[in-house]
């Protein structure tokens, strides 16, 4: 009988050694993953290059070799030094406030990438999305007090399109109007230039990775006045559309000293 | 250990063939290191463009892509198949180290091997004692533990904590902590494990010794017969276990170093100071003519 036989000295040792080894190296392997884990946590701070895969892939892909770095003319990119740098290390990253991404037009960083960590089929630089640049602080923000900076909105590569100045009226002076720097999310590419160009010790406008700057919309969300531009009329047919109680003259409302004139006049409504 | 008390490592070598004649592999080596080293840093340094990158990956003279094959590896099992840049740089490397011995990359290229071989170096002096000796094949266990916790991560999982990488990439584009990285290795391989890291450990030395199984460049004893017992070759060689078979051979056995451990430093070439060992390739296993001295020894 085998099973009762006594195991060889020597296959004993085998397997004992065999069974330590084993052993050894889940221990090692745990502590390695436990390191990889750690250093999937990229700092807020830190923005990936232009076409850069999303951060778990990206950790798949880049070997650290640094030819991104080497070939961004404006020294923008660096290597994550071990214990000095948020982003894992080795890895190439920016911090807008120090050199930010100057965009250039042949993407020479997505060029020099061996492994495709850096996505060549971003071709034109404007669909960069390396953040998304938000405007943390309305409360020391030049413009949002009545001034006229300006500042980041001039210095955006994509100015007009990804950064606006929304006027409104100033209600501390009452009657000064506020000129506010308005990031539309969809056309930033996460430069930075902005944030690094703000005239403030610290920046009132930020770039943030996309997962902490934006929202995303419940999937069950509809936007009826989209769904209604597309079909042309109203979305659901046989809907009686009540009149609107609008402030101002013409409705059925007091008529509100500076209100506004409604739309539309209902029949017979108001006088 | 009666050899050591005979004379100290390398003095017959010495008094034989001078001290560069007993030191020309060494000394081609540490060159070889340096110009490795050089290659990628006189960009940075004075901005001639030569090699640019890190021993990951690297571009020569603006053309040719060169990529490390395990890291390579490492990315594919994570989940990314690289862009073919990448992939002919790590072909390219791959059929060079398999065609001229993967651990010659150990043994000529790799920046920490100065730094263990400095370790092994002070543990003579200081006449340490062995330490923790893990079997050799740890390494292969530690490969696929790598390549394991690769997959299982989806990220490049050596290169968290890779002494070799960090070394040069710490060299070519700035350092941080990774210091602190390469001094335990030297300490590991000074106070608990004579020739622990790349002898036992590292998986990258045993990826290439792996790739380099079946290469064409070699190290023979053709001489074998004219060996006086010395041991100075067993004591300068860091994988000694390799020469046993080609030293000690019977007639009709190779005198070639076939074992894949062997690093093809050329330190056991040196250290012989009646000329055992040469260079060759693994189909040439004649034995030289025997020397009326060695013919005398042998009968
Ligand atoms: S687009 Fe230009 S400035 Fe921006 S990271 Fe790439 S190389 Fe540097
Ligand atoms: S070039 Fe690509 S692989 Fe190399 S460091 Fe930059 S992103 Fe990573
Ligand atoms: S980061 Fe700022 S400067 Fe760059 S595109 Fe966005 S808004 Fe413009
Ligand atoms: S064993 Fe590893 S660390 Fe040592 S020389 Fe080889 S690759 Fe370098």
């Amino acid at each position: 009988m085998p099973s009762s036989s006594p195991m060889s000295p020597a296959r004993r040792r085998f397997l004992t050694d065999t069974a330590r080894m084993a052993g050894g190296c889940a221990v090692a392997g745990l502590g390695l993953a436990y390191i990889t884990s750690d250093a999937r946590a990229l700092p807020a701070e830190a923005l990936r290059p232009p076409g850069a895969l999303p951060e778990d892939d990206f950790l798949s892909a880049c070997i650290r070799c640094g030819l991104c770095v080497r070939d961004c003319p404006y020294d923008t990119l660096k290597l994550a030094e071990l214990g000095m740098d948020g982003p894992a290390t080795g890895t190439p990253f920016f911090t807008a406030r120090e050199i930010a991404c100057e965009m250039c037009e042949d993407i020479p960083c997505v060029a020099a990438c061996p492994t495709g960590a850096l996505d060549k089929s971003l071709t034109n630089i404007d669909d960069a999305k390396m953040g998304t640049a938000v405007l943390v602080d309305q409360e020391n923000c030049l413009n949002f007090l009545g001034l006229r900076c300006d500042v980041c909105y001039r210095v955006c590569p994509v100015i007009d399109e990804a950064i606006t100045l929304e006027v409104r009226h100033n209600d501390r002076s009452g009657h000064h109007a506020i000129f506010a720097p308005t990031v539309a999310a969809d056309r930033c590419t996460g430069c930075g230039i902005c944030e690094k160009s703000c005239v403030l010790p610290e920046a009132a406008i930020k770039v943030l990775p996309i997962r902490l700057a934006r929202a995303t919309s419940a999937d069950h969300y509809r936007k009826g006045w989209e769904e209604q531009a597309e079909k042309g009329g109203p979305v659901l047919d046989g809907i009686i559309d009540l009149p609107d109680r609008l402030p101002g003259p013409g409705t059925d409302n007091l008529a509100a000293p500076g209100g506004y004139e409604p739309a539309f006049k209902l029949p017979g409504a108001g006088q | 250990m009666s050899a050591k008390t005979k004379s100290p490592v390398g003095v017959e070598a010495i008094a034989a063939k001078g001290w560069l004649g007993a030191h020309k592999w060494l000394i081609a080596r540490r060159l070889s290191q340096t110009a490795f080293l050089m290659l990628f840093l006189v960009g940075p340094w004075f901005g001639w463009r030569v090699v640019d990158g890190t021993l990951a990956g690297s571009r020569t003279l603006n053309i040719l892509p060169l990529t490390d094959p395990f890291i390579t590896l490492q990315g594919s099992v994570a989940g990314h198949w690289p862009e073919l840049t990448a992939l002919i740089g790590a072909l390219i490397v791959l059929a060079a180290y398999a065609l001229i011995g993967g651990r010659m990359y150990c043994s000529w290229v790799c920046p920490i091997n100065p730094v263990t071989d400095a370790a092994h170096w002070l543990h003579d002096r200081l006449n340490m004692p062995k330490g923790w000796q893990p079997k050799r094949h740890t390494r292969l266990w530690l490969m696929a533990t790598v390549l394991v916790t690769s997959a299982l991560t989806g990220t490049i999982a050596w290169e968290v904590i890779n002494p070799i990488a960090m070394l040069h990439r710490g060299l070519v584009f700035g350092m941080g902590a990774a210091w602190g990285v390469v001094i335990a290795v030297f300490l590991f391989d000074l106070f608990v494990s004579r020739r622990g890291w790349c002898g036992h450990l590292c998986p990258v030395g045993a990826f290439y010794g792996l790739l380099g199984q079946k290469s064409l460049l070699r190290v023979s004893a053709p001489n074998r017969a004219a060996c006086d017992d010395c041991m100075d070759c067993f004591a300068v060689c860091p994988e000694n276990h390799v020469i046993t078979p080609a030293l000690r051979g019977k007639d009709g056995d190779t005198p070639l170093i076939l074992a894949p451990d062997c690093t093809n430093c050329g330190r056991c070439i040196d250290v012989c100071s009646v000329d055992v060992f040469t260079f060759t390739h693994r189909f040439d296993d004649r034995m030289s003519v025997a020397t009326p001295d060695a013919a005398n020894k042998a009968a």
